[in-house]
């Protein structure tokens, strides 16, 4: 099968809607299939990200912690807009620490997130064969 | 609802087996899913299922077949690390069998 460049847009907060949690449960299926895949965080989509998620009153499970397996599933690349970070107050010391491990370099711990402007992510988006959006 | 009987205890299951209650697990009841499909429980079975229980409580899933097969062999080493000894403990899949007996959801993207 050949490869195509998979981008899933987040742009929702991570509770409140079930887009958040479709949107990762798509991701982790689409990993199956050794396919290129990015993630978009804009909008209140950067909240899917941040350190300290904290579900106990809302009668929810907490997924935030999954956003941590997907080193494991092969994808490294988490594209995180500057200006909605900056919009919501928020810097990259809000989001959570996700990495991956480089198995070409001796399994060294690398950030998989990347924060571009407003500008750079339009591009990004350019790129990609495949957009889905949630 | 299916159901099993553990130490006088009803334990319900949904459609395909698994535990509707994921906090109610205890290795007891590991053990009487095994035995619900003729399984009997080795230590090597426990390592991959206690294996499994450690990885949901560190990201709330239960990692597909390919990751687990990469974290175990980081873990437990090379030779276990390999989908040939996995099938070869849970023959109806690692993914699918072993997270059954540990009291997880079906794996995310498992069909």
């Amino acid at each position: 099968m050949a490869t195509k460049k998979f981008m899933f847009v987040n742009r929702k907060a991570p509770y409140g809607t079930v887009y958040a949690l479709e949107s990762l449960e798509v991701v982790l299926i689409s990993a199956a299939f050794d396919q290129d895949v990015s993630l978009a965080f804009i909008d209140d989509g950067v909240y899917q990200i941040t350190k300290g998620q904290d579900t106990t009153t809302i009668g929810q499970k907490n997924f935030s912690k999954a956003y941590k397996a997907l080193g494991d599933y092969d994808i490294s690349k988490l594209y995180v807009e500057k200006e909605s970070l900056a919009e919501r107050g928020l810097t990259q010391d809000d989001l959570m620490d996700l990495v991956w491990e480089d198995e070409d370099d001796d399994w060294a711990e690398k950030s998989s997130i990347i924060i571009v402007s407003r500008e750079e992510m339009a591009a990004i988006m350019a790129e990609q064969e495949v957009t889905l959006s949630f | 609802m299916a159901s099993i009987e553990v130490g006088g205890q009803t334990i319900e299951l949904d459609e395909e087996g698994y535990l509707i209650d994921l906090g109610s697990w205890t290795p007891e009841i590991g053990t009487a899913l095994a035995k619900e499909e003729d399984v009997e429980l080795t230590d090597e079975h426990w390592d991959i299922i206690n294996f499994l229980r450690e990885y949901y409580e560190e990201y709330q899933i239960a990692p597909a077949v390919r990751v687990l097969t990469k974290a175990v062999g980081k873990r437990l080493g090379k030779a276990k690390g390999n989908s040939k000894y996995l099938y070869s403990l849970f023959p109806y899949g690692p993914g699918k069998q072993a997270c059954k007996y540990a009291g997880l959801p079906k794996p995310t993207g498992c069909v």
